[in-house]
């Protein structure tokens, strides 16, 4: 029951981006296309589970006053596997995510649950742990790139959805990452407020 | 000269660190309440970035390159920015203790600056010589604090401003930045 709890409470309650507002380079730099922003979420998702299993197995042995280091050392090496796989079986998205997969080292979220999390608990409920909070990320970072890749292209996962016009190309430009990660975040502030 | 001055003008305008890279958006949103803290911040930010600029440079061409461990790069990279924010914050505490007391609280939080390791990364990608590879750092340490010391200018403002509920705080932030990063998109014709 409690595993569940430690699934669910990624997706919504505490959902990084959103409500957290962790993470927020690669959710604003490369949620131009939902395609994007979804390979995003799973390398994301991939690494943090990784990352998670690894350090809650060796919590015990881990000195205290070096653990950051420690974490960043872990981490790191599981940024590269996913850099080296990315490389190899999906150039494409390699390229358009380019920077911010080696950059998936210093996302806070990471970091922030191997210290919150992981090194608190045990492997099975940190493994659920990761997988929530990865959930929640990816589903996020879909969210924000559908409103910009409609918007700003016309188009969802690269098929036409809206009818022949001129696409506000703002929205995929920089400033419209700000502007639709700043309305979704306002509009989740209101939509729990109702709920509370 | 005209190669660095191209360098300079695109790393602090054009291709803005924080308002068109999106690297060090923690930081942005964070620390820009006051402008007097996001002063420190750009300062502690702006001199990491320049010696790990000058540092992983370095290791990648006389490390890395010759030893043909070019995939070691991340580990390598996060290593070194985290022993230099350690090293930098012992000797700022021996020998500058008023220059500690300004940007100490920062410095710790730079490891996890993406716009350090990011600006790093940008270095090797391009291929430049050492000479370019420091203005390239000093010209988007700049950049970052400029976007920052503007944004805590106008945040400065915010203060009295009647704002929903909702939107107080972080999400309003990021309308300025919107906002600003359009400004800055008024730039890209410059060269």
């Amino acid at each position: 029951m409690s595993l569940i709890n430690e699934f669910t409470k990624g997706i919504i309650k505490e959902n990084p981006l959103f409500r957290l507002v962790l993470g927020t380079c690669p959710s604003l730099a490369i949620t131009t296309s939902v395609e994007n922003g979804l390979g995003m979420g799973v390398a994301f998702t991939a690494v943090l589970i990784a990352s998670n299993i690894a350090i809650s197995t060796m919590r015990s042995i881990i000195p205290d006053n070096v653990r950051i280091p420690v974490y960043v050392v872990i981490i790191a090496s599981f940024v590269t596997m996913i850099d080296q796989l990315m490389h190899a079986f999906t150039p494409a998205l390699y390229t358009a995510l380019g920077i911010f997969i080696p950059l998936i080292v210093v996302n806070c979220i990471i970091l922030g649950r191997a210290e919150a999390f992981a090194n608190k608990n045990p492997v099975i409920p940190s493994i659920f742990d990761a997988l929530g909070m990865g959930v929640g990320f990816t589903l996020a970072l879909v969210l924000v790139s559908a409103c910009r890749e409609v918007l700003g292209a016309g188009t969802f996962y690269g098929i036409p959805v809206l009818p022949e016009s001129a696409p506000a190309i703002l929205m995929i430009l920089p400033p419209g990452g700000f502007i639709t990660l700043g309305c979704l975040l306002g509009l989740m502030n209101k939509l729990q407020k109702k709920t509370a | 000269m005209q190669e660095y001055f191209i360098i300079i003008i695109s790393a602090v305008l054009i291709n803005n660190i924080v308002l068109s890279q999106f690297l060090g958006i923690c930081p942005f949103l964070g620390v820009s309440k006051k402008l007097s803290a996001s002063l420190g911040m750009g300062g502690a930010v702006s001199f990491v970035l320049v010696l790990a600029g000058a540092l992983t440079w370095a290791v990648q061409v006389y490390l890395l390159n010759p030893f043909k461990i070019g995939y070691l790069q991340t580990i390598a990279f996060i290593l070194i920015i985290a022993a230099l924010v350690q090293f930098v914050e012992m000797v700022m505490k021996k020998y500058s203790p008023p220059l500690y007391k300004a940007l100490g609280i920062y410095l710790p939080l730079i490891t996890t600056n993406c716009a350090v390791l990011g600006v790093a990364i940008i270095n090797i990608q391009k291929e430049y010589t050492f000479g370019k590879v420091m203005v390239h750092s000093l010209s988007h340490a700049a950049g970052f604090t400029l976007a920052l010391v503007l944004m805590s200018g106008i945040r400065e403002r915010m203060e009295d401003a009647d704002i929903p509920e909702s939107m107080q705080g972080t999400p309003i932030a990021l309308v300025i930045a919107a906002l600003m990063s359009i400004a800055f998109l008024g730039f890209s014709g410059l060269i």
